[in-house]
């Protein structure tokens, strides 16, 4: 097992985290590591190939690749260290208050990292058809909107042909999109509530533009296909998100995309045993970013789900100043000599 | 023509527990499977209980399985490497006036040999488990009722059946029997010829294990005919959040209104809260129903009322092979040599407590086997087995230890259940290895936790590719005993797709040959 020692350690390298490191190497922090558990920086932007991304930040109309680039370059200028691949399992606080972070991957194998304090930039995920409770058949062909875009565009693989998408969030409304322009056919976005959860131009560019009918309070009632999805059942539902009995109609397809919200994702969170916040979904945080955990700083995605990219960077980068200035503050209160035989102990660290 | 001594049908717990243990002996088995995997039926989809014994008849056979097969379970767990706890279960009653029933229950328990029943007052249920519903009226306790890996307990038997000679035969739907010849003075001629997916096997013993389709089985072999209905049973899986609400298995003591639903953890940390109970015509129907999915919350918030609808991870359905007979009431395990098919054994009807009872039905069939037809003992006999390395349950000294052997127990693929690469590698290529996403899961829980394979699918299907050396547009989510074809996950190209740089040339070739296929 390897260990090293930090100031701050940032766990996930998608938007949050970048913006995050980056605010807190500005802030004169020299120590930050970012720890990304896929092959490489960006997150899930990286998949997001569309435009619409940047027009805050940057003033300018950029994909999620170039979005992401943006930022993957200035961490690289700053030579801000990263470890891509390492899943974090677990964040312990110390007794001295530091924060012990263990990660895992191939090439480092098992890591400790002892930090002052910790961002977290995890991120969300998909909300899964088990927790949908949809009725009927369990084949292939029911994919997570987002796991359909992983397919389609990192992996230039269809995941169906004939598709029906539930929900209309916005990676529903992008992937409808997406799968007409690939040759697929998309039936219907169906949307439980009586609106759409999407952005309004994602409504007119991905679904009116491509005459996809937007069926709102309507939901699927059942699956069918004992192998792969071969049709299913949409139904009307009243304003309580009840089926209207006697709506029923049945579409064949062969895929069924959801796009049925996101959740924050926080087991580390809840691990490292932060008060959470029903509503949201993520940490209780102060009005510096900072979980019931001192020294444990939350941003992006993994805060609470975020409509535009710009606003998680925004935001992720305050973090990163609050992280910076914790750091700074408990570094002052530290007497001189601890200081100098933190730094002597980090040049022979492990970089 | 493929001669063997035993034929077993069916892959699922029980023709794995009977193959298992009729290795033991000098002779050559073979397994036969529709599907394209081992436990892919009624044993992947139940309640993984292992119970006490106190439902069936005294008498009975599922009464003498389920109290034998109980006390085997904690041995074979450890021989065999699977996970399984003996967590205690309690029967709850919500009227007073049901104690009799409960009575009734403990002493057909007692005359069935189980140990340790006791009657407890709902505040000595409370203070066990504070989440009970406080309108219970008390609860019979069984300390020897526990929980086991269903799909654990399946391959592990499998598997060590594999490594003691057993031949399993995937995707092998057995479609004609041709009982033996009758020579002079009725001497059988040869033995069963059984012919699967177009080859054909014979063995002087056939067992059948087929489980909702041993009927179908028992029928090309005898005129005296069987049935059994399916009888379908739905779940709702619960986050590990909500894991921990009970600690034992919670019963309800049927009543008017109804047979009742348990809510118990598994041996994983969810929860698991089912099942209904439906006769269905369709043997292959595991569809849920909305009214279905509803009844088992609605049923089991009475013996948990804060239970949470909305931990949900997964609902799914099983089918129980019930042996519909003439008396119509109390149907039995039917474990016997078919009095007009010699050498042909029916093991049917092994609907609840099946699970519990297979290690028993596997030692019982084997000596009514060896009894018929005698085998010397295999002196090399391998009785023992080790399952995956889970890091999930590792400690950080023995995950240190694993991945030091091997790093890629650091390359962690699903998330949720920490499974990594080094562990579904294994998965693939262990006997009877994983073939399919659903066969990985099974194995390792990949895909298994709350995102419910969202996040670790592609990783998988591409360790999946990988290691079966085929292009990922193959990969299928379960095999299909129809031809393992039907449940891709993947459909085809982009437009604009280009092979990789790390795609090889022959996968090009070969994708180009599938696209017809799929067209």
């Amino acid at each position: 097992m390897s260990r090293r020692r930090e100031d701050i350690v940032i766990i996930g390298g998608g938007p949050a985290g970048l913006a995050a490191a980056l605010a807190a190497r500005e802030a004169g922090i020299r120590k930050v590591l970012i720890l990304e558990r896929d092959k490489e920086l960006g997150g899930i932007l990286n998949q997001c190939i569309h435009n619409g991304f940047g027009l805050h930040t940057f003033k300018e109309e950029l994909t999620g690749p170039e979005y992401a680039e943006k930022y993957i370059q200035m961490v690289l200028e700053q030579q801000i260290p990263y470890m891509t691949n390492a899943m974090v399992t677990g964040i312990e606080v110390l007794e001295n208050n530091d924060k012990c972070v263990t990660a895992m991957n191939k090439e480092d194998r098992l890591v400790e990292i002892t930090a002052k304090a910790v961002i977290l930039a995890m991120g969300c995920r998909e909300r899964p058809r088990g927790a949908l409770n949809i009725p009927g058949t369990r084949p292939a062909g029911i994919y997570s909107a987002g796991t359909a875009q992983y397919y389609v565009n990192m992996e230039g693989r269809m995941p169906g042909k004939e598709v029906v998408i539930l929900g209309s969030g916005d990676i529903g409304l992008i992937m409808a999109r997406r799968m007409v322009l690939e040759g697929a056919k998309v039936h219907c976005v169906a949307e439980l509530r009586p609106y759409s959860g999407g952005l309004k131009r994602n409504i007119v560019q991905c679904l009116e533009d491509f005459d996809i009918p937007l069926y709102l309070s309507t939901t699927v009632s059942e699956i069918h296909g004992k192998e792969r999805v071969e049709a299913v059942t949409l139904t009307r539902v009243d304003e309580h998100g009840v089926p209207i009995s006697g709506s029923e109609w049945r579409v064949p397809c062969d895929t069924l995309l959801l796009s049925c919200g996101l959740i924050p994702e926080n087991e580390l969170t809840i691990g490292l045993g932060a008060q959470m916040d029903a509503k949201t979904g993520g940490p209780v945080v102060s009005e510096h970013l900072e979980c019931s955990v001192p020294g444990v700083f939350a941003c992006g995605n993994v805060l609470h789900v975020h409509e535009l990219v710009d606003h998680v960077s925004a935001e992720a980068e305050k973090a990163g100043r609050f992280a910076s200035e914790y750091v700074l503050a408990s570094e002052s209160k530290t007497c001189k000599s601890e200081v100098a035989d933190a730094s002597e102990r980090r040049e022979e660290g492990w970089e | 023509m493929k001669q063997y001594d035993v034929i077993v049908i069916g892959a699922g717990v029980i023709g794995c527990a009977i193959a298992r243990e009729l290795s033991r002996r000098e002779r050559r088995i073979a397994v036969l499977e529709r599907a394209s995997d081992i436990c892919e039926g009624t044993s992947k989809a139940n309640s993984g209980i292992v119970h006490a014994g106190h439902d069936a008849m005294p008498g009975t056979m599922k009464a003498r399985m389920n109290v034998l097969g109980n006390a085997r379970m904690e041995t074979l767990s450890k021989e065999l490497d699977f996970p399984f706890r003996r967590n205690g279960s309690l029967v709850i009653m919500f009227e007073q006036e049901d104690i009799l029933k409960l009575e009734e229950l403990k002493a057909r328990g007692e005359a069935n040999g189980v140990q340790g029943l006791e009657l407890l007052t709902p505040r000595q249920v409370w203070e066990r488990e504070p989440n009970i519903s406080r309108e219970i009226a008390g609860a019979l306790y069984a300390p020897t009722g526990g929980i086991v890996c269903t799909f654990g307990l399946t391959i592990a038997l499998a598997e060590n059946a594999v490594v003691n000679g057993v031949d399993f035969f995937l995707n092998h739907e057995v479609t004609e029997i041709i009982p033996p010849a009758k020579g002079a003075g009725s001497i059988a001629i040869g033995g069963y010829r059984v012919t699967a997916a177009g080859t054909q096997f014979e063995a002087p013993v056939v067992i059948n294990a087929a489980g909702v389709c041993a009927d179908l089985i028992h029928n090309m072999v005898s005129e005296r005919k069987i049935k059994i209905v399916p009888r379908r049973g739905e779940y709702r899986l619960m986050d590990k959040n909500s894991g921990s609400m009970v600690d034992s298995t919670i019963f309800q003591l049927p009543s008017r209104l109804g047979k009742g639903i348990l809510v118990t953890p598994t041996v994983h940390g969810n929860l698991l809260v089912g099942p209904t109970a439906e006769d269905i015509p369709d043997k292959e129907d595991v569809a849920t129903t909305a009214e279905g999915v509803r009844k088992v919350m609605e049923m089991g918030a009475k013996s948990v009322p804060n239970l949470d609808g909305r931990q949900t991870i997964t609902s799914f359905a099983g089918l129980r092979a019930h042996l519909v007979t003439e008396e119509s009431k109390g149907s039995d395990f039917l474990i016997e040599e078919v009095a007009d098919a010699k050498g042909f054994f029916d093991v049917a009807g092994i609907e609840s407590p099946g699970l519990t009872a297979a290690p028993a039905i596997g030692e019982y069939v084997a000596e009514l086997v060896n009894r018929a037809y005698p085998a010397p003992e295999k002196a090399d006999f391998v009785s023992v087995r080790k399952g995956i390395p889970s890091m999930a349950n590792a400690t950080d000294e023995q995950r240190r230890i694993l991945i030091s052997k091997n790093p890629s127990y650091a390359n962690v693929i699903c998330r949720c259940e920490l499974v990594t690469e080094g562990e579904i590698v294994e998965a693939i290529h262990r006997p009877l290895g994983a073939t399919t996403l659903d066969g990985v899961k099974r194995r390792t829980r990949a895909g298994m936790g709350r995102c419910q394979s969202g996040f670790c699918s592609p990783k998988v299907v591409d360790i999946l590719a990988r290691e079966l050396d085929v292009d990922k547009s193959v990969i299928t989510k379960n095999g299909t005993y129809k031809g393992n074809q039907n449940s891709n996950i993947l459909t085809g190209y982009t437009k604009g797709w280009q092979p990789k740089g790390e795609d090889n040339g022959k996968d090009v070739l070969k994708s180009s040959e599938k696209e017809v296929d799929y067209e």
